[in-house]
């Protein structure tokens, strides 16, 4: 049994290391490129979401390197997430594939039948062993999201460019030879002092901005066409809504611990959004109005095409820009989407919020009368 | 006291009963004008334009009611069965109406959520006709009349009538059900394929072609259940439970010509569930099948062509089209 997954983000890391913790034979697929995406647009449906699309072109991709067996978390709608395996299985199938698909989730409450899915899956019934990789493998996770949130926080003051983007990528060379979670903890925190010490320069006016919306777009660099690097370079510090590590804890233990975060984001939307709506569109609304709050610039909302979620949430951000006077700029993004296109909205919205800024200065100097 | 409520999304399935309810408890009832020009225009300029276009409808449908009442009805819709939801949209409706439309008139935004259960069933009752009157008795009174027309308007729909032929009481030309010889399954949401407009009319359009119409309303529940169980997994929107059902229902149905899905632009449950039918069509079954999708833009010349196009390959496929003779024989079997 060769055990493939699909990408997110920098998740593979980690995944990885818990593979190697547990000694099971895996392939990561290949990094998200062009031809993924070509892949996947041309077996899935058309209006099926971006998301679905660069997956299943890793699952193809992996196969063709030699997995047999598909590991994917699960959910219960009303996004159509919870569905995508379905679909998937239907593609391979077509397509001459035979690869197996072990969705990690209880199916109708089914405990038991989880418990099964993981064994089967980390190739041994020793449940300590299994609960041990995977809480090395989001420790690991926790520490490589706070290496990125520092560096998306911190990049547009550093002094000398590309000092970071150097240490960045020298970890990500590093922990993709290195094994197992131990090793690749220590490396991480060494990183993590290496950025923190770099030297920076305080004086810049750096603007603000929160990134809010569909967790994939906004997680994956990929999908987002590495909208974090883009705000930096225009002098922007960038916070992100989502981490993959919170979306591991959601997904893998459906969230019933309900955290601190989270209900302040909740309670944040609802004067506007009530209830859930699938997906993250509730997170969507509270956490534009946390960052209106916080003192933001500006909120971006990155989304694939034909979110359902983001959609009812879209539909509820010119009040919530009204109301909170915060420019919100919406990012739709699939497989048309062109590089220069996107890069003219981002360097446009930039310049209003620069401008906006210059002028409650300005007001501020002429206020002498 | 007068309740408008929009002809748009789940009110070709639960009309009867909303409208019953609110008349027996003692309101005047309004139903917006069936889908125009006006109305799609209205609600494309008003709505986001990722929406789809049945939720754009769906405000044009309220634009058109909105001076005209004192109440709105835009029940928030998150799920009608156990485990499952029927789509985001629905869970943001009421948000969505009130952040594309201005100066509207008091909403009954009733949550409907029987995900865990129904025994919230009451409470929301209750919640609803709070806004016409507090006595409880009167309540329970009209919502068991509702109910009981809701139970006839069922059983019409499952003797093989559609929810087109009885909007408007409209006396029924085609008393002799099923008398055309081919039978078409159209498949869709209730607010696409009822809705005349939008569908641009696909009903009538087939059965001018000498085809009867049967959707996947006009299934047995618990057959279709059983058929759509064949998944791995549960699927957990009511809507496409039910369609695929109905679908994997037909491939097995002899006197079942051909598969039509009528999708819009940009739904999300469609994407998934069209491609999962068109896939097992294709694999276990020898049944054509078309995947029709509208949008504010299409027009109908093109829909045409391609109705026509379906019907008459069914036709061909009853005259042996793949015959080709030997030498010497006659080219047509007949």
């Amino acid at each position: 049994m060769k055990i493939t997954f699909p990408h997110m983000g920098k998740t593979y890391l980690p995944v990885k290391a818990m593979f190697d913790d547990l000694g099971v034979e895996f392939v990561v697929p290949p990094k998200n490129s062009k031809k993924t995406l070509e892949i996947g647009t041309k077996y899935s449906p058309e209006l099926i979401c971006l998301p679905m699309k660069i997956n299943l072109g890793n699952y193809i991709e992996s196969i063709e390197k030699g997995a047999d067996t598909i590991i994917v978390t699960g959910s219960c709608g009303p996004c159509r997430y919870g569905y995508f395996v379905e679909v998937e299985k239907e593609i391979l199938k077509d397509l001459g594939y035979d690869a197996e698909f072990v969705v990690l989730e209880a199916p109708n409450g089914n405990k038991k039948e989880f418990f099964n899915r993981v064994s089967k899956v980390a190739n041994t019934k020793n449940m300590m062993k299994i609960a041990n990789a995977l809480k090395n493998g989001i420790k690991v996770l926790r520490k490589l999201d706070r290496v990125e949130e520092s560096i998306l926080k911190l990049r547009p003051y550093e002094k000398n460019k590309g000092e970071m983007d150097q240490l960045y990528n020298a970890l990500i060379k590093s922990l993709e030879k290195s094994t197992g979670t131990y090793q690749m903890a220590k490396v991480i925190d060494q990183t993590q002092e290496n950025i923190e010490s770099v030297k920076l320069d305080k004086n810049r006016e750096i603007l603000k901005v929160g990134i809010i919306g569909e967790i994939y777009t906004i997680i994956e660099d990929f999908a987002n066409i590495d909208i974090g690097k883009k705000l930096n370079e225009l002098g922007v510090a960038v916070h992100k809504s989502h981490t993959a590590s919170g979306w591991i804890f959601e997904h893998l233990f459906y969230n019933n611990i309900g955290s601190t975060r989270e209900k302040k984001v909740y309670k944040a939307a609802n004067p506007y959004m009530k209830t859930m709506v699938g997906g993250h569109g509730r997170e969507t609304i509270g956490n534009a109005i946390l960052y209106a709050e916080e003192g933001y610039d500006g909120v971006i909302q990155v989304m694939p095409f034909t979110c359902m979620p983001e959609i009812v949430a879209m539909s509820l951000l010119p009040q919530i820009q009204n109301d909170k006077n915060i420019p919100i700029l919406t990012l739709i993004i699939d497989e048309m989407t062109g590089e220069a296109g996107y890069v003219t909205r981002l360097e446009a919205y930039i310049d209003l919020l620069r401008n906006r800024r210059g002028k409650h200065k300005n007001e501020k100097m002429l206020s002498w009368r | 006291m007068k309740i408008g409520i929009p002809r748009g999304l789940l009110y070709y399935y639960y009309y009867p009963l909303w409208r019953k309810f609110f008349e027996t408890l003692g309101a005047q009832v309004l139903i917006s004008k069936k889908t125009n020009k006006k109305i799609v225009d209205n609600g494309v300029k008003n709505t986001v334009d990722d929406a789809c276009l049945p939720i754009k409808v769906y405000i044009g449908h309220v634009m058109d009611l909105k001076n005209q009442v004192d109440l709105i009805f835009v029940p928030k819709m998150m799920s009608i069965h156990k485990d499952e939801y029927i789509c985001p949209k629905f869970c943001g409706l009421p948000e969505m109406v009130r952040s594309g439309i201005k100066d509207l008139p008091q909403m009954i935004d009733t949550t409907i959520d029987f995900h865990k259960s129904k025994k919230k069933l009451s409470k929301t009752v209750y919640e609803m006709g709070n806004y016409i009157t507090k006595d409880r008795k009167k309540i329970d009174f009209a919502f068991e009349k509702a109910l009981k027309e809701h139970e006839s308007y069922k059983v019409q729909i499952k003797n093989g009538m559609l929810p087109i032929d009885l909007e408007d009481h409209k006396i029924f030309k085609n008393i002799n059900l099923h008398r055309r010889k081919v039978k078409i399954l159209l498949l869709g949401h209730p607010y696409n394929i009822y809705d005349a407009y939008l569908s641009m009319n696909i009903i009538e359009k087939l059965r001018e072609h000498n085809m009867d119409v049967i959707t996947q309303d006009s299934f047995d529940t618990k057959v279709m259940n059983e058929k759509a169980a064949i998944m791995d997994k549960k699927i957990f929107w009511s809507f496409g439970r039910k369609v695929i059902g109905a679908a994997f229902y037909a491939m097995e149905q002899k006197d079942i010509q051909g598969i039509i899905y009528l999708s819009s632009f940009g739904c999300g449950i469609d994407s998934v569930i069209a491609d999962i039918i068109e896939r097992r069509t294709r694999r276990n079954s020898d049944k054509p099948f078309i995947l029709l999708t509208i949008d504010e833009h299409t027009g109908e010349a093109g829909i045409n062509t391609r109705i026509e196009a379906f019907v008459d390959m069914i036709k061909w496929r009853g005259k042996n089209e793949n015959n080709f003779s030997t030498y010497g024989k006659n080219l047509s079997t007949r």
